[in-house]
């Protein structure tokens, strides 16, 4: 298999017969901070209309989503909250090219991904996202640096994986395997493998789902830190309300609906809160 | 899935069972196939080797065949008494045996052959024929003969239609009364020939009265035949009859082992007796090693399955019977289908043997006691493999099955340098530590797959060494096309007539005399060939396959008979000619030499002469002959009286060729597909079992963006660097087995040489690259269709 590490590429994603520049880095002055209600199409990162999914078929059926329509400004941290089964997860794995929906449309970026091939989205997730899953889903024969490094090989601008670990609190532990690692460690490993990349998208489900309220904190600390300083528009789903309060924006689902979204005006942060 | 519903009266155990059985289906079959083909090798060889051992037994015993042969050269009738009264002698008969040339109408070559008495008017009691179809002959009737099947019907031949035969220098116009089978002709072969051909080896049987004035041995006969009593010492008899007949020019007797036809037959039985010990082992070792690797996974998947199970109140042994029974499935369903294949395949190379051992009736019969050993050996093997797996099912603690596994620890795995090298990727580092992870179960998949290509390279070789077996009898030893024998010894100018025959390019003449060689207290009787020093047409080969010259004064023997006498090269041993004057002569071994078809004795013939104080006399000649104008010489040889047998080089070696091709096909596609049975089964299962454990891995890649190529080379590069291992040790295994197989498969008609050609290995090669590649891709295509949410919302 060859290494990918050329550096040089072109960042330019094809998605359908359209050419997307990869834009890292949204436009200047769309500043952190500044939210709107209602931000103008050009600054969103995703936009869904009318999204619905549906699970198997006749009588047995499940609906998972049925009709969402979301805008979703870039480089905002949003947590998604909901009852077990009200289609959060559903969702994430639709935005994050894992799932397609069964109608409705998804927009990243001004780009329709809604009929996008699995070749496309492959190259959506490679090039784009980052997820982090309550299971960490590292390779166990891989160390902590390994692991990282598995994604920088085929990355076009990634950081090196020492500094996606440090950036994570793990510049210790580096040459661990899984197996020597504590569940809140492996998390953070899974964290500095998906921001390695420099992706633009950081989706995460339930990642402090099986985390002690402590470790829980330090990773909410990571993400939140990541979202800061590399951009990256950050999805969280929980289970803890809580958690809502680092959010710039609090989605709030219900039997495949969006019941409830607003901004808030106060952030705290992690180890502000009340677990 | 859910393709038929269970009944309802089938515990719910049993109910999991049958539908983890049929979530692993294929699986389950690739083991059942190995099984299974392995039950089959073993029922068809044992099935043949009884049915063949029984059919003859039986045919020997109701038709009364020798035990002792002892050709002479006339002898008074009278002293059938004296035989029948050497002790050990159950029943002795007398007769007139003598060589013929038939002169066939639509066939240019002239066929050889024999011609027996029968006694008149009475059975004999010892090599009795079987009359399909007419009558005797009637006694005294010189015109009147009953005809070998097969040549009957080779030539289409009924009762009432004539033979033009040359019988020992007389020229008869015989009419068949009857057709019969013989035990003396199973294997109906001329001598110095290694395949039948029905066209061209006829025998007739005539009334004794007839034959023994047609060929002037009128009260006398020239070969006595003997049945031995039950528990008689054969040796004993043997030398009592060899000092009785001795006086008349009796060369000595020899036994069934000797005997053309059965020595044929019990070389096919040898041979499928080693193929039916060698490769069902190797089968239901494999069988054995996927069962042991499919049932450890199962029960580590089901972990929490067995933990509860547990806390429900089953105990260890209903678990533990559990799994026995998913795996009695799998063996019970592989013994059906071998044992179905083992008896279709059976019956078919049955019909195959009936076209060249013609006994009155042959039929396949599936050996019981052969299904009930092989069902015993597939529970050891099976039972065996799923022991140890199963035993960790019972030791399993039910609190600690119900929390999830920890993820298997990569950290104290060896060669932990090799796989951390800089310049390797990630995902080639994966499948590195994977390896030195689970070094015993990478190595048993290598071990398979190489397994599966020395099967191939060690049945395979057979073609290759029969290749060079017909090369080097007929292409480099014996370049003559035409053999000549004459009735009786005749003078040089008899072989200078011959060379003067129309078509015949050149020639060698040679004087063959039956000998004893002594060595100690070792004998073997066998034809001492004299041969012109500078032979071209009928030589010796070496060990380097360069031919070996004759010396003035020494003898060269063929490597089996140095060994049975346990002699070498420049050792002396005693040649006592057993015919005439009967001299004796001490002659040093010249040299040994490979033969691969049948043995031999050879010395310059002006040495022969002069040992038998005779002058340049000649026993036949080796010719040459001008493939344009055989016919002529075939007409000439037929009409001359002093031609006693014809050996046609050129058919002899198209009748090998065109068996060969024949059955070629067949077992190449045989063995490939056995072969492919064990690769298929230990690949696949391999690759399977890897998905299933690393699934949630290659989706987490997938997840990260890699494509399903990527994800797919972690997956399958394993399997493609184990298999690129098992070349090599395919290849040095293969090569062991050939070696082994053509030592078990020489007998004493031929040595099967140790050869291979490279495109046998590159054929075995190919086989187990493509049968990789295909179990590859069929896992492949389940990777393809991953649920990647569903693996990865899972917590296992
Ligand atoms: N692969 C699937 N097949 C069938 N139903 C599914 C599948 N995935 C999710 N569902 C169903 O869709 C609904 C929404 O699931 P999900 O998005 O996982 O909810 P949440 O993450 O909010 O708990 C649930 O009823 C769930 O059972
Ligand atoms: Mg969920």
């Amino acid at each position: 298999m060859p290494r990918r590490r050329g550096a040089g590429a072109p960042r330019v994603c094809y998605i359908g017969a359209h050419a997307i520049e990869a834009r890292r880095r949204p436009r200047a002055g769309a500043a952190r901070g500044s939210l709107r209600a209602d931000p103008p199409d050009e600054n969103l990162c995703f936009k869904t209309e009318g999204l619905t999914k549906v699970y198997g078929s006749g009588p047995s059926a499940v609906h998972a989503l049925r009709g969402v329509d979301l805008a979703i400004p870039e480089r905002e941290l949003v947590v998604l909250l909901g009852a077990s089964g009200s289609g959060k997860s559903t969702l994430l794995n639709i935005l994050g090219g894992l799932d397609r929906p069964t109608s409705g449309r998804l927009l990243f970026r001004g780009q329709d991904l809604t009929n996008a091939s699995q070749r496309e989205l492959t190259l959506y997730r490679r090039r784009h996202v980052g997820f982090v899953f309550q299971f960490y889903n590292l390779m166990p024969s891989l160390t902590a640096r390994e692991n990282v490094a598995l994604v920088t090989e085929i990355a076009d601008d990634p950081i090196p994986p020492e500094e996606a670990l440090a950036l994570v609190g793990l510049e210790h532990r580096l040459d661990h395997f899984p197996s020597q690692l504590s569940g809140g460690e492996q998390q953070r490993v899974a964290i500095a493998r998906a921001i390695a990349k420099r992706p633009s998208v950081l989706l995460c489900d339930e990642p402090t789902g099986a985390l002690d309220s402590a470790t829980g904190v330090r990773v909410l600390e990571a993400l939140q830190n990541v979202n800061e300083t590399m951009h990256a528009t950050t999805l969280l789903i929980t289970h803890n309300a809580s958690v809502a309060d680092i959010a710039h924006r609090v989605i709030t689902f219900s039997d495949g609906h969006v019941r409830e979204e607003r901004l808030n005006a106060v952030r705290k942060r992690p180890s502000e809160l009340s677990w | 899935m859910r393709l038929f519903s269970l009944p309802r009266w089938l515990a719910p155990l049993d109910r999991k069972l049958l539908r983890d059985l049929f979530a692993m289906r294929g699986q389950a079959l690739a083991i059942a196939f190995v099984i299974a083909g392995g039950v089959s090798v073993h029922l068809v060889a044992a099935g043949l080797l009884s049915s063949l051992e029984e059919t003859r037994r039986a045919y020997y015993e109701r038709y009364r065949f020798a035990d002792l042969w002892a050709p002479l050269v006339r002898a008074p009738n009278g002293l059938i008494d004296e035989i029948r009264r050497i002790e050990g002698v159950q029943a002795a008969e007398t007769r007139v045996r003598v060589q013929a040339l038939f002169d066939m109408p639509g066939m240019e070559e002239p066929a050889t052959g024999e011609v027996f008495s029968l006694p008149d008017g009475a059975e004999p009691s010892v090599n009795q024929i079987v009359l399909l179809r007419g009558r005797l002959p009637q006694s005294g009737r010189r015109d009147e003969a009953v005809v070998l099947e097969s040549f009957a019907n080779a030539h289409g031949l009924d009762i009432g239609d004539t033979v033009d035969a040359t019988i020992y220098g007389g020229r008869e116009r015989i009419t068949i009364v009857g057709i019969a089978l013989s035990p003396e002709h199973v294997y109906a072969i001329a001598p110095g020939q290694l395949v039948p051909d029905d066209r061209l080896f006829g025998v007739l049987w005539m009334s004794r009265s007839a034959l023994a004035e047609a060929v002037n041995q009128d009260g006398a006969f020239n070969e006595a035949v003997v049945r031995l009593g039950y528990g008689a010492n054969e040796a004993a008899v043997r030398n009592a009859l060899d000092a009785l007949l001795e006086p008349y020019g009796a060369p000595g007797a020899y036994g069934r082992d000797e005997h053309i036809s059965d020595a044929f037959i019990s070389s096919e039985i040898d041979q499928l007796r080693t193929m039916g010990s060698v490769l069902p082992p190797i089968f239901l070792a494999v069988a054995a090693f996927l069962v042991n690797v499919v049932i450890s996974r199962l029960v580590a998947t089901e972990r929490t399955e067995i933990g509860l199970m547990k806390a429900f109140g089953y105990t260890d042994a209903a678990v533990v019977a559990h799994y026995l029974k998913a795996v009695g499935i799998i063996g019970v369903v592989g013994l059906a289908i071998g044992a179905t294949l083992g008896i279709r395949l059976g019956q078919l190379l049955a019909s195959v043997y009936t076209e060249y051992y013609r006994f009155p009736l042959f039929v396949f019969q599936p050996n019981a006691r052969g299904l009930v050993v092989v069902t015993a050996i597939t529970a050891v093997a099976v039972g065996g493999g799923a022991a140890f797996a199963v035993r960790r099912a019972a030791t399993i603690a039910p609190a600690e099955a119900m929390r999830p596994p920890p993820p298997p620890d990569y950290s104290k795995a060896l060669g932990a340098r090799v796989t951390s090298l800089p310049f390797l990727d990630q995902q080639t580092r994966m499948i590195l530590r994977q390896i030195v992870r689970f070094p015993l179960r990478a190595a048993f998949t290598s071990i398979g797959v190489a397994v599966s290509g020395a099967l191939l390279i060690g049945t395979l070789f057979a073609l290759d060494a029969i290749e060079e077996m017909i090369d080097v009898y007929f292409n480099v030893a014996n370049r003559y096309d035409v053999q000549v024998s004459f009735v009786e010894p005749r003078s040089r100018s008899a072989y200078f007539e011959l060379l003067s025959a129309p078509g015949v390019l050149g020639g060698e003449p040679y004087r063959a005399v039956p000998v004893k060689l002594r060595h100690r207290h070792l004998e073997e009787q066998m034809r001492l060939m004299g041969v012109p020093v500078d032979s071209r047409l009928a030589r010796m080969i070496d060990v380097e396959g360069r031919p070996v010259e004759l010396r003035p004064g020494g003898i060269v023997l063929s490597q089996d008979i140095a060994e049975k006498l346990a002699v070498t090269t420049g050792e002396t041993l005693t040649v006592a000619v057993t015919e005439g004057r009967r001299p004796v002569l001490d002659v040093p071994v010249a040299a040994v030499a490979m033969t691969y078809i049948g043995s031999g004795a050879y010395m310059p013939i002006d040495d022969v002469n002069a040992l038998l104080r005779e002058g340049p006399v000649v026993s036949g000649a080796n010719l040459l002959v001008d493939s344009a104008r055989t016919n002529a010489l075939y007409a000439e040889l037929k009409a001359q009286p002093a031609v006693a047998g014809v050996v046609l080089q050129r058919a002899a070696q198209r009748n090998f060729t065109d068996l060969m091709d024949q059955n070629l096909g067949m077992a190449i596609w045989v063995y490939t597909i056995f072969a492919g049975l064990i690769a298929i089964g230990v690949v696949y299962n391999s690759v399977r079992i890897s998905f299933s454990e690393r699934q949630r891995e290659l989706a987490s890649l997938r997840v990260l963006g890699f494509s399903r190529r990527e994800v797919s080379y972690i997956l399958l590069g394993e399997i493609a660097f184990l298999t690129l291992l098992a070349l090599p040790i395919g290849g040095l295994l293969g090569t062991g087995l050939a070696w082994s197989l053509s030592r078990a498969m020489s007998s004493e008609l031929f040595r099967v040489p140790f050869v291979i050609d490279p495109p046998t290995y590159g054929y075995a090669a190919l086989v187990v690259i493509v049968v990789t590649a295909v179990s590859g891709l069929l896992v492949r295509r389940q990777l393809d269709r991953m649920e990647l949410v569903a693996v990865l919302k899972s917590a296992d």
